[in-house]
């Protein structure tokens, strides 16, 4: 049994001086995927009827894409720090860390496959 | 990983039930946790019958006139018994309220009694509120300044300014709220709680502290301040009818807007 101070120990390490930057993030993150995910949304409803050209030369043109990559990217951004909020409150002990990477990995590899497909859709469909 | 079953140790059994007397009149059933530290068993609930006849209106009078006239080992702590010294904060109806204000007829049902949530149990009622108070008293409760006081009459504010501080001051530590808050029950080693970021509120809205920097640098941490998801059974819970949850937004608040 330790005989640190209860003080002493509600002290610790100190404070990280870090977590404005996250909320922060995550809150504007927020408020972008608002207009972002409506017009998501109202695109894809319009598009339901139609063929893979059709969406191809969709994706192709340059507002959309630039749109849909900002939303993948703002998506897989305000995820990545929701789920690390989720993990820290419930995960504790040796296997925090790992998690905590797997799961930016993961997010990762998201937003890079994300905007590769558009990449590739856009361009095969300019072409 | 976070536990969702109580240890073996501290799962709950059925306890005894003492009958009220005959020709009670305005029977009510008290079921109320009971643990004791030396007897080696797991907690149980045991059931009281009061006849509220003969009994005051608090569910303090309640557990008093238990303690007085039918089971003098039932433990908990009081003091006031007017709702200002914060001893008998305890989980009635399944919410965290203090024994002393809570009115019996507001509850139906049996009225079940359990200790503060979540907190290492003393004895029945009586929860080890240690951590608590450390986190209290991390966050530098008084009043910090460079500017000597003035040699002949205390520091002085408008009185617009010490309106700011009334209503947090009014906290009495009762430790309601804390041991409301979900964030709390997982992280309670880390982050400081409602309780003790309302009082750091306290002290960073009263216009003679001049250490308002260095306060906002040691709330400024993932755990300490940002474990608050704003879940709001702080301010739900308060016997007092304050509000921590708004005051640790504003703490957010003034710690975004000093990077701007």
């Amino acid at each position: 049994m330790s005989l640190q101070t209860p003080l002493g120990r509600v002290l610790g390490m100190g404070s990280a001086k870090t977590g404005a930057g996250h909320w922060w993030m995550q809150r504007l993150t927020a408020v972008a995927l608002l207009p972002l995910g409506l017009w998501f949304v109202f695109a894809v409803l319009g598009l339901q009827h139609g063929n893979y050209l059709m969406v191809a030369a969709w994706v192709a043109e340059p507002v959309n894409a630039i749109l849909l990559i900002l939303l993948v990217l703002t998506l897989v951004y305000h995820s990545s720090l929701g789920l690390q909020v989720v993990i820290e409150d419930y995960v504790h002990g040796a296997t925090k860390v790992a998690t905590l990477v797997l799961m930016q990995f993961v997010h990762v590899i998201m937003a890079v496959g994300g905007i590769y497909a558009i990449v590739t859709v856009s361009v095969g469909a300019a072409t | 990983m976070a536990q969702f079953r109580l240890p073996p140790n501290s799962r709950i059994t059925r306890g005894k039930t003492h009958h009220a007397p005959a020709g009670a009149t305005n029977v009510r059933r008290f079921a109320i946790y009971r643990y004791d530290p030396h007897a080696g068993e797991n907690p149980r609930v045991d059931t009281y019958e009061v006849d509220l006849d003969k009994c005051g209106p608090m569910v303090l009078d309640a557990l008093i006139k238990i303690k007085n006239e039918v089971d003098s080992t039932l433990t908990f702590r009081r003091s006031c018994r007017e709702g200002i010294c914060g001893s008998c904060a305890m989980n009635i109806a399944g919410g965290n309220t203090l024994a002393c204000t809570q009115a019996i007829e507001d509850i139906s049902g049996d009225i079940k009694i359990y200790p503060l949530p979540h907190m290492p149990v003393v004895k029945d009622l009586v929860p080890d509120l240690t951590n608590f108070y450390a986190q209290y008293a991390s966050i530098k409760p008084w009043l910090q300044t460079r500017t000597p006081a003035p040699p002949d009459r205390e520091r002085l504010q408008a009185k617009e300014e010490q309106h700011l501080i009334d209503t947090p001051s009014a906290c009495i530590l009762c430790a309601c709220c804390s041991t409301s808050c979900p964030s709390y029950w997982w992280n309670s080693d880390r982050y400081l709680g409602p309780a003790a970021l309302l009082a750091a509120y306290r002290w960073l809205v009263d216009s003679r502290d001049e250490a308002t920097g260095e306060r906002l640098d040691a709330l400024e941490d993932p755990f300490r301040l940002y474990r608050c998801h704003t879940i709001m059974n702080c301010t739900n819970a308060c016997p007092k009818d304050l509000n921590p949850a708004r005051a640790i937004g504003e703490i957010k608040q003034m710690i975004a807007v000093r990077r701007l």
